[in-house]
């Protein structure tokens, strides 16, 4: 696939801006330390809004760029090498395509548009993501609905002003039919939400719903149909997260391939030593291939391909895996020093795994080729 | 009955009678190892009474002569002596640089003297010890080293900086490589013993990516040391420290061992209900399991002497990245649960934390592309490596 003159234009502001204002000292490092709650600045992502990045997937007539899965993937591919802590995956990726052309768009789009609202996908209940056992369960109340169960890792989750929650209105768990998409706003009563830290510093919550009651409109898309919107919300998210584990393989690339460079034993520079040579150009061409796959798959998400979904899970697994063989060899040829919280390479180790889980690890979607590859 | 059964016999007896409840059940982190020394703070009174008998007894070292505070095992008694540990689920009594790397080299190349002095507070977890090799600019290439040690007639004087020196903060002695001379690269380094409360020794704890800072840059500044505490002769301390680090990564390579198997650590924290996951914790634990055949087969080479001295380099290499392995099967076998960094339910994030810690394992004690150099070229002696 080749990229078009305005999706280059794109990338390259994408690289541009995050490499100025999306950086580890800026701001990952900077909201760390300072124990913010909400793991990111808002800052950013206001300023994300004035490029129109917020509204990137949201479509024109209502206000966006109407841009795709493959622009999508070029912007990650940024946050990722600079693990830039954003709420872009999850708002303007997820919940934007989980919205789309549906009645709850219309009210959540302009304050994502403006960079004033944060979005969550609340889809996993246990420590693994199995979207058909989905059990939190739905059931109609008044002229709406009431929501019981839980929900974790859901990303954000603290921060958010919406909440998109995948429920059981019908159906048993381990079935797609009988889901239902709810558009959840953060003020729902009877919400009890543990923001947790993970191992990367970013957030994201536990979330117990009690008896929460939502309009009959909070429904995205047909009741007992969510599968539907629910599975693109995924597919896009899968995507996404995808591209940003092959811009965090190759910022980790990056670093290490500089440090082979400059790092001196035995009266020569490391990358000197053809053992690791070799791993480099190695790793080089794996990230290659991740890149080449995860594009593929928001190619044929744009259009709209029948094997778009199978791509979707080659892809997120294979970036994983590849992104998993980057930062372990990123902190090992860094030797000593890749073991300092002071030195960055660390941080795309903890990103990297974080970025694994979410939305399904390599695993899983591996297994996901076997079934329906 | 045999001499051996009747130690068996007597053995469990011993254990069961004095090893307290506590120390029976197994540690719950890094924190819980007891290391002894001036200002351990210990965790229990059973844990210091639990060092303390098995101390007595010479069981923190079983195998050492009994003239030095160690038990005076054979091989065989040593073995049954960990077994027996083992079937009650006994902690060890005393975790320690001391045992593990220092005191080997005090064996083989202290005076007499230094082992009467050194050895017996070691086995009573007496003296908390660092170990003082690597620089900013020697780490690898570890012969590269230039502290600089002068000799100052009545004493030896110090100036130079050390890196990575775990717990160099909580230790009491240090045992340390020094430039003794700039003529050879090899032949000048000498290795010196002394005591981290000298004058002119000063530390920072160095903070790492599990959140734990227990290494630390160790600063010398005109330190002061007494002319009896260097170990072998001046500027022949390379042999020493080469010997020292065998016994290092023989101590490293024992990591491969971990604690269980993947399939129960993974089972801990939650079902494997995923097919390909479980496909990779069942190779898993076929690697482990042979590896756990062939520790017993090194360390029994080692103790008849059989052993290549290269062979810990090639264990060291297999048991770290069998660890670092087992930890991820253990990240993914936990998923979201095993990424929380601080929450209750996690214990503090344990998982994750002991995941990240374990990153290091292929890179202290000398990297595995350093171990694989080392087989290449003394055991299969492949040229130009
Ligand atoms: C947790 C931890 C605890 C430690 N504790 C101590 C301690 O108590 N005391 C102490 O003295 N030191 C300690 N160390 C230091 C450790 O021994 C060094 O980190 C190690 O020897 C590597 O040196 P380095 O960090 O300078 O890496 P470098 O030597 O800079 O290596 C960088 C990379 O280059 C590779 N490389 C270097 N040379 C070659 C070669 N010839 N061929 C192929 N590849 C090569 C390495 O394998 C590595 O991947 C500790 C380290 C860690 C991580």
């Amino acid at each position: 696939m080749i990229l078009t003159d305005d999706q280059r234009q794109l990338a390259d502001m994408a690289r541009t801006f995050l490499a100025e204002e999306g950086t580890i000292k800026k701001q990952l490092r900077h909201w760390r330390d300072i124990g913010c709650k909400d793991g990111f600045g808002h800052g950013l992502w206001k300023q994300m809004a004035e490029l129109g990045l917020t509204g990137l997937a949201i479509p024109e007539e209502a206000g966006g760029l109407g841009l795709g899965a493959t622009e999508a993937a070029l912007v990650m591919e940024e946050v990722g090498r600079n693990l830039t802590p954003s709420p872009f995956l999850t708002t303007s990726i997820v919940a934007v395509e989980a919205l789309k052309g549906s009645e709850q768009g219309k009210r959540w789009f302009p304050g994502i548009l403006s960079g004033d609202t944060v979005a969550a996908f609340a889809v996993d209940e246990g420590p693994h993501h199995r979207p058909r056992a989905i059990a939190l369960e739905a059931k109609r109340s008044g002229n709406g609905f009431a929501l019981s169960g839980s929900k974790q890792f859901v990303v954000h989750g603290a921060s958010a002003d919406l909440l998109i929650v995948a429920a059981r209105t019908g159906g048993s768990a381990g079935e797609s039919d009988g889901l239902t998409l709810f558009a959840v706003p953060r003020d729902a009563a009877g919400m009890t939400i543990e923001n947790v830290a993970l191992a990367d510093s970013s957030k994201a919550a536990r979330i117990s719903f009690e008896n929460v009651a939502v309009d009959a409109d909070a429904v995205i898309g047909e009741v007992d149909g969510g599968w539907e919107p629910l599975r693109r919300a995924m597919r896009a998210g899968r995507t996404g997260a995808a591209a940003e584990l092959v811009g965090l393989a190759t910022g980790a690339s990056d670093m290490t391939v500089d440090y082979l460079k400059q790092r001196k034993q035995f009266g020569k520079l490391i990358g000197e030593f053809q053992v690791l040579q070799h791993r480099a150009a190695h790793l080089f061409g794996e990230i290659e291939i991740a890149r080449a796959v995860t594009l593929k798959a928001a190619e044929l998400l744009d259009k709209g391909d029948a094997q778009a979904g199978m791509m979707t899970h080659v892809a997120k697994a294979k970036a994983g895996r590849v992104s998993a063989l980057a930062v372990q060899e990123a902190v090992q040829m860094h030797g000593g020093i890749g073991m300092t919280d002071e030195h960055d390479i660390g941080l795309y180790m903890k990103r990297e795994k974080v970025l694994d889980a979410l939305f399904g690890d390599s695993s899983y979607h591996a297994r996901m080729v076997q079934v329906t590859g | 009955m045999s001499d051996l059964d009747t130690f068996r016999a007597d053995t469990r007896a011993w254990l069961e009678a004095n090893c307290p409840a506590e120390m029976r059940t197994p540690m719950r982190s890094e924190d819980d190892a007891c290391w002894g020394g001036r200002h351990f703070a210990f965790q229990s009174e059973a844990q210091e009474r639990w060092m303390r008998l098995m101390g007595e007894k010479g069981w923190t070292v079983p195998d050492w002569p009994a003239a030095y505070g160690g038990g005076g095992l054979t091989p065989a008694e040593t073995k049954v002596l960990k077994e027996e540990m083992r079937s009650i689920g006994a902690r060890s009594p005393l975790s320690s640089f001391g045992i593990s790397m220092l005191g080997p080299a005090l064996l083989k190349y202290g005076t007499e003297e230094q082992k009467n002095r050194f050895l017996p507070e070691i086995a009573r977890g007496e003296i908390r010890w660092c170990q003082g090799y690597s620089e900013p600019g020697a780490g690898s290439d570890l012969a590269g080293l230039q502290t600089k040690c002068e000799d100052n007639g009545d004493h030896w004087l110090v100036n130079g900086q050390k890196v990575w020196t775990s717990y160099a903060d909580k230790a009491d002695w240090i045992f340390c490589l020094v430039r003794t001379s700039t003529e050879s690269k090899h032949g000048g380094i000498s290795f010196l013993l002394f005591d981290m409360e000298s004058e002119g020794v000063s530390t920072k704890p160095i903070l790492l990516i599990s959140g734990y800072s227990p290494f630390c840059e160790t600063f010398f500044d005109n330190v002061k040391v007494p002319k009896d505490q260097v170990v072998g002769d001046v500027n022949k301390g390379w042999d020493v420290a080469k010997y020292l680090l065998g016994h290092e990564r023989e101590m490293i390579s024992g990591m491969g061992l971990g604690s269980g198997s993947a399939r129960t650590l993974a089972q801990s924290l939650g079902a494997i209900d995923d097919p390909v996951l479980a496909a990779d914790v069942a190779l898993f634990d076929v690697d482990a399991i042979a590896f756990a055949a062939m520790s017993e087969h090194f360390i029994d080479q080692l103790k008849a002497g059989e052993a290549h001295p290269a062979m810990p380099s090639m264990m060291k290499y297999a048991g770290t990245e069998l660890n670092k392995k087992r930890h991820e099967l253990t990240m993914a076998a936990g998923g979201s649960d095993a990424l929380e960094w601080d929450s209750e339910r996690s214990h503090g994030g344990k998982a994750a934390r002991e995941w990240l810690r374990t990153k290091a394992n292929s890179i202290e004690g000398g990297t595995s592309e350093v171990q694989l150099g080392i087989v290449a070229k003394h055991i299969l002696r492949l040229p130009g490596a």
